[in-house]
């Protein structure tokens, strides 16, 4: 086991410092440049935070609907392939909501601000 | 400096022109700039802007029609009254400047969020959607005769290229089969009527001016094939910039869209312009794909590219309300 502060405490103090002591100093394609790099640990954090859970609701969601036993990324190759062939699609119980979780766990990480992912969470209550 | 090569150029083919000034890199990849300058002329400054794949660029992308065509396509449509920058010179090897062209500079703002938000275009937005309809119609009305040498391609090609686009990322994203599966069972096959299209009409490569849209830019994936792709890629959410509820471009409604295209007396097919929609959110999907994999391999190993892989998600979830809406 490591030690602390946890990675998400470190990524989080380096972008709160370039965001609050770092920003206001530099403009222009600098400015932009920084703007970027700041989401990028911000994105980190959120993953960092969030990935765990995700992982192991999406691993069982998996594991029901194709009945087999593996990794998140040998699941999801397999479902990609299965619903390739037309044997699995939304007519398969189970299809929907696992796709919708899926994706709504990744904009959580990826882009929570983004204007489709706000309306399906309204949704979601 | 590239104001010495244009001073030379402007002075062979625009009379009275005694030099350039105010020589500004606008964008610019590898293989693709677009710079902007001022050609100083007795009569007052000509603004200007040029294209260009610089000395050592000339191959174009696969996709792409090429900066000659695209030279041909944007005075084609000037004169045809689209609103499109007039192009002032074709470069030749004497110019020294690579290949490309040159054309007059239409002031106006082409940032999508400004805008979608700025006080300056808010008597313009509520007439845009059904303005692009008839700018399409226009568009798609350009004599084919008349065309420089392009891709043809349909519904069923398009399909099947991007299929192979995403395959060979390896990236098995089952929400993209998903989307791949319903392209193929809805493939409308060829259309009725091929025109010219487009390629890449939307918000942010459109100029707009408090009067409405200016010129319509970056013709490079214009190409010959279904006229309802161009109206289906300007409704992709991704070029809403968060007003999702107008899809056409954030400004307004499909109905305006439809009705502005009919107006100029061209007909609408709904289910294209749907089937057009989904494949141009997957298209964007698969594009943000490839950034993910030109930021691994290099050699643009830049930030900005790294983040555009991290937005396929955003087409996941908007292919899910295409196909599988929840609620409804």
């Amino acid at each position: 086991m490591q030690d602390e502060p946890i990675p998400i405490e470190l990524t989080k103090s380096v972008a709160d410092f370039l965001r609050n002591d770092i920003a206001p100093l530099i403009s222009g394609h600098q400015a932009f440049k920084l703007r970027v790099a700041i989401n990028i640990l911000d994105l980190v954090t959120r993953q960092l935070t969030r990935e765990d859970e995700s992982d192991a609701k999406e691993i069982e969601r998996l594991r029901a609907l194709l009945g087999l036993e593996g990794s998140i990324a040998e699941l999801n190759r397999v479902l990609a392939e299965r619903i390739a062939r037309g044997e699995v699609d939304l007519a398969t119980p189970g299809l929907a909501e696992h796709l919708w979780a899926t994706t709504m766990d990744k904009l959580a990480v990826d882009q929570p601000n983004y204007a489709s992912y706000r309306r399906e969470l309204d949704r979601s209550g | 400096m590239i104001e010495a090569e244009l001073s030379r150029s402007v002075a062979r083919w625009c009379s009275g022109a005694s030099g350039v000034t105010g020589a500004a890199k606008l964008s610019g990849g590898a293989s693709q700039e677009t710079w902007r300058f001022d050609i100083v002329h007795p009569d007052g400054p000509i603004g200007a802007i040029l294209r260009r794949s610089p000395k050592g660029y000339g191959a174009a992308p696969t996709r792409a029609a090429g900066l000659a065509a695209e030279a041909q396509l944007m005075q084609l449509a000037f004169e045809a009254g689209v609103p499109s920058p007039r192009v002032l010179h074709v470069l030749t090897v004497e110019d020294d400047l690579g290949t490309g062209f040159i054309m007059q500079r239409v002031e106006g703002e082409t940032i999508a969020r400004k805008i979608l938000r700025d006080e300056e275009y808010a008597a313009a937005r509520p007439l845009l959607a059904r303005q692009i309809g008839g700018i399409l119609a226009a568009l798609h009305r350009l004599p084919q005769d008349k065309l420089p040498e392009l891709r043809r391609r349909g519904a069923t090609q398009e399909i099947a290229e991007f299929e192979r686009d995403y395959r060979s990322l390896n990236w098995p994203k089952p929400v993209f089969e998903l989307a791949l599966r319903w392209l193929r069972d809805h493939d409308p096959g060829p259309a009725a009527e091929t025109t010219l299209v487009h390629g890449d009409f939307r918000n942010g490569n459109l100029i707009i001016g408090a009067d409405g849209v200016r010129a319509v830019l970056d013709w490079e994936l214009a190409h010959l094939g279904d006229p309802m792709e161009d109206l289906g890629w300007v409704c992709v959410n991704s070029w809403r910039f968060g007003e999702i509820d107008k899809p056409v471009g954030g400004f307004g409604t499909r109905e305006e869209l439809f009705a502005g295209y009919e107006a100029a007396g061209r007909k609408v097919d709904p289910s294209r312009v749907t089937f057009w929609e989904v494949m141009g959110t997957l298209r964007w999907g698969i594009m943000c794909g490839g950034m993910m994999q030109r930021f691994r391999e290099g050699p643009d190993h830049s930030m900005e590219r790294a983040m555009i892989g991290r937005r396929a998600s955003e087409t996941e979830i908007d292919l899910l309300r295409l196909l599988a809406p929840r609620g409804s």
